[in-house]
């Protein structure tokens, strides 16, 4: 068994050319980087609520048939044999849909992994309104506000295919509880985002002086895609894609504060306890500025194509460009 | 009475010795919460034999137990403290502001409680998770999982069981303290009898029913359990007394909670002395 401990470098793995193009599910990012942790931690193990189709951890299963444990449809117990594991020197990715994870196995996950610190990698996918067609019982806008408030608990949400790869690989070579955040539906490939994944660490994308455009999760391409917009409007807009909400960049958020006259943040998630909140939070405390928030308005999701729900709940680059130029009139700036 | 009682000593202890233990546990442990002034002893009392049997007499050292029943936290500090994993000092601070001994087990500040318990529930399936990953190393451990017949209530009690049977986890050794009674009545009454012979036979467990109070018995019940390597997980239902050792506590379900008032903890005293030491 190889040891957690001694390993220190976090590898970053390259991805075949072709995903640098087009569109793809972060959930897959999740799996590639699950085979790569295959040949490089034997220590990985894969916990499963028969749904390892849809989470794609079966792509993992093909390979590691031994290394992959079906609880059935038992989520909480799922995150407590994680945990059970987790002291012997495994590094379990439990995994389901967010949903089942977060609120149903939400005393599992505070209890049995975050309260001990229980080195267990919680994997959601089916997270947000991604999951569509299956209505609101499964998809989980809430997901993000549950998991901060947990202490010791690591909150991760890539933005594309490759940084949910990078992240999957960085999480396992952190020590401690970590909740990595999929969606099911494939969203564009942003190179912006692509490298060495550090957790804690922001991405500032485009630079800009008017006003800030915060993002996690594959809100990231809406971001940029608005700040350019706006850059045709004449207004400049930074962008910051937040792929780690907690720990939050603190320094950079509060930097953005000092240095542009608002804020606007953006996810695939209730505007209550996620993104919005945590950045809300850090610049009231440090550096008040007027922050806007983008995201599910406390509704609950509804049946529909993801992307179609995407433009229902306003959460393209048009709303982030509306919302920015809505606020420049009304303070005038 | 001072017993020692060193760990290369164990095999060679009489049940007679483990009696006394018993009555110097529970002196302890009522010590514990009279000093305290908490509640929480009745179901502390019921599951002290079947913790000496299984923590004090048979898990080795890199084994883990996990009283799943975190509410009966003094019973299990007084057994770590006897067998020198918690210090006299620390069983001084027991229920106290900043304490690494709360009323129910906390997280990694004692070397034999890894994980949080009192939360029903958690325990069964920690521990089946343990004996997965004992399965792979192939390390011939056990595990060791104290639960209450009320906490059996919950669900992941039986997604844990399912699993562990699913996955032929016969390391792992499951004990129910069958006292009868809940928070706030019968288990019976309540939701039914779920710590039943038959229910975890049917489940695919080994299941002995036994005394929860025969020491002796319960240290070759588990015995026989560790050499049977037949892909069946074990389960002990042990039939318990609430409030064990202390007459007028006995059966009493209030016992779960009650604190005792200064005279109340003078008899239990005296009542325990009276029937472990004479």
């Amino acid at each position: 068994m190889k040891n957690i401990e001694d390993i220190h470098i976090v590898p970053v793995i390259p991805s075949p050319p072709s995903s640098e193009f087009g569109a793809e599910q972060t959930k897959k990012g999740f799996a590639d980087g699950l085979i790569e942790l295959g040949k490089l931690l034997p220590n990985v193990v894969v916990i499963d609520t028969d749904v390892a189709k849809a989470t794609r951890s079966a792509d993992f299963q093909k390979i590691y048939p031994e290394r992959h444990f079906n609880t059935g449809v038992a989520e909480q117990n799922m995150l407590s044999v994680a945990a059970g594991m987790s002291i012997e020197g495994f590094i379990p990715f439990a995994t389901s849909f967010g949903m089942f994870i977060a609120t149903r196995g939400g005393d599992q996950l505070r209890n049995s992994i975050c309260y001990p610190k229980a080195n267990v990698k919680v994997a959601a996918t089916h997270c947000g309104i991604s999951t569509g067609g299956d209505g609101a019982s499964h998809q989980i806008n809430e997901d993000i506000a549950i998991c901060r408030s947990f202490p010791n608990l690591t909150v991760i949400v890539p933005g594309d295919y490759e940084e949910a790869k990078q992240a999957t690989i960085a999480a396992a070579y952190f020590k401690g509880p970590v909740y990595l955040r999929y969606g099911r539906d494939t969203y564009p490939i942003v190179p912006e985002i692509h490298g060495k994944f550090e957790i804690g660490k922001s991405r500032t994308i485009r630079e800009g002086t008017d006003c800030t455009i915060f993002t996690t999760g594959i809100m990231v391409s809406e971001g940029i895609k608005a700040s350019d917009m706006l850059k045709e409007k004449g207004i400049s807009a930074r962008v910051v894609h937040l792929p780690t909400v907690k720990p939050l960049d603190n320094e950079v958020v509060i930097k953005a504060a000092q240095e542009t006259k608002f804020l606007v943040t953006v996810e695939e998630h209730s505007i209550i306890g996620g993104l919005g909140e945590a950045i809300a939070g850090v610049t009231a405390e440090h550096h008040p500025t007027r922050v806007y928030r983008i995201g599910i308005n406390d509704v609950f999701g509804q049946s529909g194509q993801s992307q179609e729900l995407l433009d229902l709940y306003g959460l393209r680059a048009i709303n982030i460009v509306e919302k920015v130029l809505e606020v420049t009139k009304l303070q005038g700036y | 009475m001072e017993i020692m009682f060193q760990n290369q000593e164990k095999t060679t202890l009489t049940a007679s010795k483990y009696n006394l233990l018993s009555g110097k546990l529970r002196l302890r442990v009522l010590e514990m919460y009279n000093k305290a002034n908490a509640g929480h002893i009745g179901c502390s009392l019921s599951c002290l034999d079947l913790m000496i049997a299984a923590l004090i007499h048979h898990r080795k050292e890199n084994e883990v137990f996990l009283l799943s029943k975190g509410h009966a936290a003094a019973a299990l500090y007084a057994c770590l403290n006897e067998i020198g994993e918690i210090s006299d000092e620390e069983i001084e601070t027991f229920y106290k502001n900043g304490t690494v001994l709360p009323a129910h087990p906390a997280p990694n500040k004692i070397k034999g409680i890894p994980f949080a318990t009192g939360s029903l529930g958690h325990g069964l399936p920690i521990g089946t998770g343990i004996c997965q990953a004992n399965k792979i190393l192939q390390n011939n451990e056990f595990t060791y999982v104290l639960m209450s017949d009320g906490e059996t209530n919950e669900g992941t009690t039986w997604e844990a069981a399912h699993y562990a049977v699913s996955k032929k986890l016969d390391n792992l050794i499951v004990i129910i303290d069958r006292n009868g009674l809940q928070g706030f009545g019968s288990t019976n009454e309540i939701l039914g009898v779920s710590a039943d012979v038959q229910k975890w036979q049917s489940l695919g467990f080994e299941v002995v029913e036994t005394d929860g109070h025969d020491i002796d018995n319960l240290i070759v019940t588990i015995e026989n359990f560790k050499n049977q390597n037949n892909g069946l997980p074990k389960v002990i239902i042990a039939n318990t007394v609430k409030g064990k050792g202390v007459s007028y506590m006995e059966n009493k379900m209030e016992w779960h909670y009650l604190p005792m008032k200064p005279e109340q903890y003078q008899m239990a005293v005296s009542d325990v002395n009276e029937r472990y030491f004479i």
